[in-house]
């Protein structure tokens, strides 16, 4: 096949998967509303921490708990309590053997297949233009989305998070559908500064975290957009969960992203670090998350206030992937907007 | 901080009381991790003008700019150091406070630590099934027995009477202290390259050399503790740049690739070697880096003057107008032309092409059919001996540029010239030949003691950030009741992670509970 060709495939891969990502939401959504409402915290369940559990039952007074901070020996420690060996992964949102929970099934399987239309989307993208798929902005946001859809489905694998369903799934048909109208740039070659093989490393860590994030930002915004009490949303404790979760898994590699980027700044431009635009706001970025990490480690930050700085975080890495490239002229401004 | 622990230890000698209170209560503030969340907010928040202000050490010329458009805001941001936010004193002042606040908070839970470490594991709980992960079967699992095959799972244990209790994830805490420390390290790194390293540019035209000199330098940023004598004397020759273009489809035009061949003296004596300089594979002379930054054309002008002296013959680097076709502006200034001085505006196009309207332009940014175009002539006196700073870029000031006589202008401007063509000036005043094309480079050095220790740092950084969040601390304790009835409990205290310990307690029990035989 030619390369015209290929992009042509890669084009319509990307219309199939923005297509089957509206039908898979419009399933899970079905599930959503027609499920089963839940209450804001989910009681005689074993919480992530133990200190987070403020419903209590027993106080164990043993030094039982493991330094995670200074000077623990001898604190009375709360533990929740008296429970059998079964870990905490979020309950299943719908009630097993209804239509509903037909809906999600379908719906899973819908989305699985638009994963796998915006894989071969990115893949024919790749063997099109013969270098890493990630050299402007409609490819890295191609990327960006796939990664989104990535962190979704393979954390449903484990652990159900059904109930994110619709909106990872309106998240990434709406980032899909950015890059086609506002971003698109045909299939070609990149300027001779991304022609390095860092562009594998550094841009690919950034996609990751990226789409980890995202999935986290989805979390967050529901969390705020849920009412206490019951609520057809999923409960608060299973979406802080998974967004802590994924930020936790992202931290690192955001980490490592910037710091790949660092290192090929040394090779391309002469410093590895000189504070332009992108660097700035990777930075800012960077900071925001690790404030939400202490946050949560904070004693009356934890919950609301700490999902509000996740989501100015978060509002930073968006601003960062894309309003950075749009707005402010900088040595990334390379990326074809 | 040093000044507060000055203090701090001269308190008490003034026996004032309130003093070391409140002292006692700056440093508890300053190092709680509420003021450290907000000193990393206002870090976050303090950068963002550094990218919507332009800064002089990134794009000194746009600062230049804002100054003509807007004297009184551009009076304003330089009042408030916001054209070098990163270097301004209240943006150190954040990162200072954070730092210290960072160091408050690591040296005590350094010593924490360390006692912990040092410490074995509490003894087991009476009631295991009150622990969050609680199993319990039948065997003749022995608690000896229980502590060697949890010590197999690499747990530190402690054994008591008929209880086994044991601890993991010691790494977790090394990972957090560890990764504050490299930040630290990440800190002094860019300090002292900050210090003891320089940065250069200099632009350089095929055929010509550069020796690294602080007067060879267009502009020069040295750091404080650089001296003349510290620079590494290479020097090289540009023999030629070769650039390749994309040539069909849309992305027409487009470079693909840039390759300076150089001719490289490590020192002075030494014998030259060949170096293909490109963009993203910088070349390296003993700790310094030299990076190829950009590019453009350089036409060659042989000028006559109205005596009929060759009064200026060489290549004139011009800067880049439009960057898709390489369409580019140059300035040539004739000080040495008799019987007055001469000064020419030209256009250069690489790839000349007539246009309806009797216009020219350049259609590809490859020089296929180098041009350049006379947008005006002038005779008289340039201002060059005048003593001010002139820009080679410029051909005069306004007020100087009113005054020269006008040669060629508008109207009555010629065809533009090909390679080897001339134009002769009104009045005898002398003839302007396009002799031929050459490229210029810009180059920038570098030097930067602090490269390889922050590099070390940074990589320190992100493993221990990993051990950090991804590691948990647990604890799992067994109890072997009469009549062989074995109780597991285990908890973690590690957030987000309870799905997967409890994937791991279940695997421990599985252990636990076996048979002699299945034991590996």
């Amino acid at each position: 096949m030619s390369a015209e060709q290929l992009a042509g495939l890669s084009d319509l891969f990307v219309v199939a998967a923005v297509l089957l990502y509206v039908f898979a939401m419009v399933g899970f959504a079905i599930e959503l509303a027609f499920g089963r409402a839940r209450p804001d915290r989910i009681a005689g369940r074993p919480s992530d921490g133990v200190a987070e559990s403020a419903d209590q039952q027993v106080t164990v007074k043993e030094p039982v708990a493991v330094g995670a901070g200074a000077g623990s020996a001898g604190d009375v420690v709360t533990a929740a309590g008296p429970l059998v060996a079964s870990g905490g992964g979020p309950v299943d949102p719908s009630e097993p053997g209804t239509g509903t929970a037909m809906a999600g099934k379908v719906a899973l399987g819908l989305a699985w297949l638009g994963w796998a239309a915006n894989l071969a989307a990115i893949v024919s993208r790749g063997l099109a233009v013969e270098r890493w798929p990630w050299g402007n902005m409609y490819e890295f946001v191609v990327a960006i989305s796939f990664a989104a859809v990535t962190a979704f489905l393979f954390t449903q694998l484990r652990h159900s998070v059904r109930f994110l369903g619709p909106f990872v799934m309106v998240t990434a048909a709406l980032g899909l559908g950015l890059a086609v109208k506002v971003f698109y740039t045909s299939a070609g070659p990149v300027v001779p500064a991304l022609d390095s093989y860092w562009i594998a490393i550094h841009v690919t860590a950034a996609i990751i975290a990226s789409g980890l994030l995202t999935l986290a930002g989805v979390a967050g915004i529901l969390y705020l957009v849920r009412g206490d009490g019951m609520s057809r949303l999923p409960s608060r404790d299973d979406l802080e969960r998974v967004a802590h979760r994924a930020i936790v898994f992202a931290f690192p590699v955001w980490t490592f992203a910037v710091i790949a980027g660092a290192l090929w700044a040394d090779r391309a431009w002469g410093r590895y670090w000189g504070w332009d635009p992108k660097e700035i706001w990777s930075f800012i970025t960077w900071v925001a998350y690790a404030a939400y990490l202490h946050a949560r480690v904070t004693a009356g930050w934890r919950g609301r206030a700490a999902t509000i700085v996740q989501l100015l975080a978060f509002g930073c890495l968006l601003f960062n992937l894309i309003g950075v490239n749009v707005f402010i002229s900088g040595l990334h401004s390379y990326a074809d907007v | 901080m040093s000044v507060q622990e000055l203090e701090k230890e001269q308190a008490p000698k003034h026996v004032q009381l309130g003093l070391t209170g409140w002292l006692r209560w700056a440093w508890r503030t300053l190092t709680s991790m509420k003021t450290a969340l907000i000193l990393l907010f206002l870090l976050a928040l303090g950068s963002v003008p550094g990218s919507l202000v332009p800064q002089r050490g990134v794009d000194p010329d746009k600062v230049a700019l804002l100054y003509q458009q807007n004297p009184t805001l551009a009076e304003w941001y330089d009042r408030f150091q916001l054209f070098e936010v990163f270097s301004s004193t209240w943006y150190a002042a954040v990162y200072l406070l954070l730092f210290t606040s960072l160091i408050g908070c690591i040296i005590p839970r350094t010593a924490t630590y360390l006692r912990e470490l040092r410490r074995k594991p509490p003894a087991a709980p009476k009631n295991l099934s009150r622990l969050p992960h609680f199993a319990s079967f039948e065997s003749g699992l022995t608690a000896s027995e229980a502590a060697w095959r949890l010590r197999k799972r690499r747990f530190r244990v402690v054994t008591g009477d008929g209880w086994v209790s044991a601890e993991k994830g010691y790494l977790r805490e090394t990972g957090n202290l560890l990764f504050h420390i490299a930040l630290l390290g990440i800190l002094f790194s860019v300090g002292f390259g900050s210090l003891y390293g320089y940065r250069g540019n200099v632009l350089v035209v095929e055929g010509d050399g550069f020796a690294n000199t602080v007067a060879a330098y267009d502009r020069f940023i040295p750091g404080n503790q650089v001296s003349a004598e510290s620079l590494e004397p290479f020097s090289f020759q540009l023999s030629d740049l070769k650039v390749a273009y994309q040539l069909t489809g849309e992305k027409r035009g487009q470079a693909l690739d840039y390759t300076a061949r150089l001719k490289v003296n490590d020192h002075p004596g030494s014998p030259a070697r060949d170096y293909d300089l490109k963009v993203n594979s910088p070349l390296e002379v003993d700790g310094t880096q030299l990076y190829l930054i950009g590019n453009g054309y350089a036409p060659v002008f042989k000028i006559t003057d109205g005596k009929g002296q060759v009064a200026y013959e060489g290549p004139v680097p011009c800067l880049i107008e439009d960057k898709a076709t390489m369409t580019s502006g140059c300035v040539v200034k004739v000080p040495d032309a008799q019987p007055s001085q001469l000064g020419f505006l030209l256009r250069f196009l690489p790839t000349s092409v007539p246009l309806t309207d009797g216009t020219y332009a350049s259609a590809f940014p490859a020089d296929v059919n180098p041009q350049v175009e006379i947008l005006g002539a002038f005779s008289g006196d340039l201002g060059v001996n005048s003593g001010k700073p002139q820009s080679v870029y410029t051909l005069a000031e306004p007020e100087v540029l009113r005054k020269l006589k006008r040669l060629f202008m508008g109207s009555n401007t010629p065809k533009p010239l090909a390679v080897g063509q001339s134009v002769d000036l009104p009045d005898g005043l002398g003839k302007l030949e396009f002799t031929g094309v050459k490229k210029w480079i810009t180059l920038q050095t570098s030097y930067d003691p602090g490269r390889m220790p922050a590099l070390v740092a940074a990589g320190t950084a992100v493993i221990a950030i990993m051990l950090s969040l991804l590691i948990r601390r647990r604890r799992v304790f067994v109890r072997v009741k009469e009549g062989g009835t074995v109780d597991v409990g285990g908890l973690t205290r590690t957030e987000g992670n309870v799905a997967g310990f409890h994937e791991e307690f279940a695997e421990i029990v599985k252990v636990l509970s076996a048979g002699d035989k299945d034991v590996r």
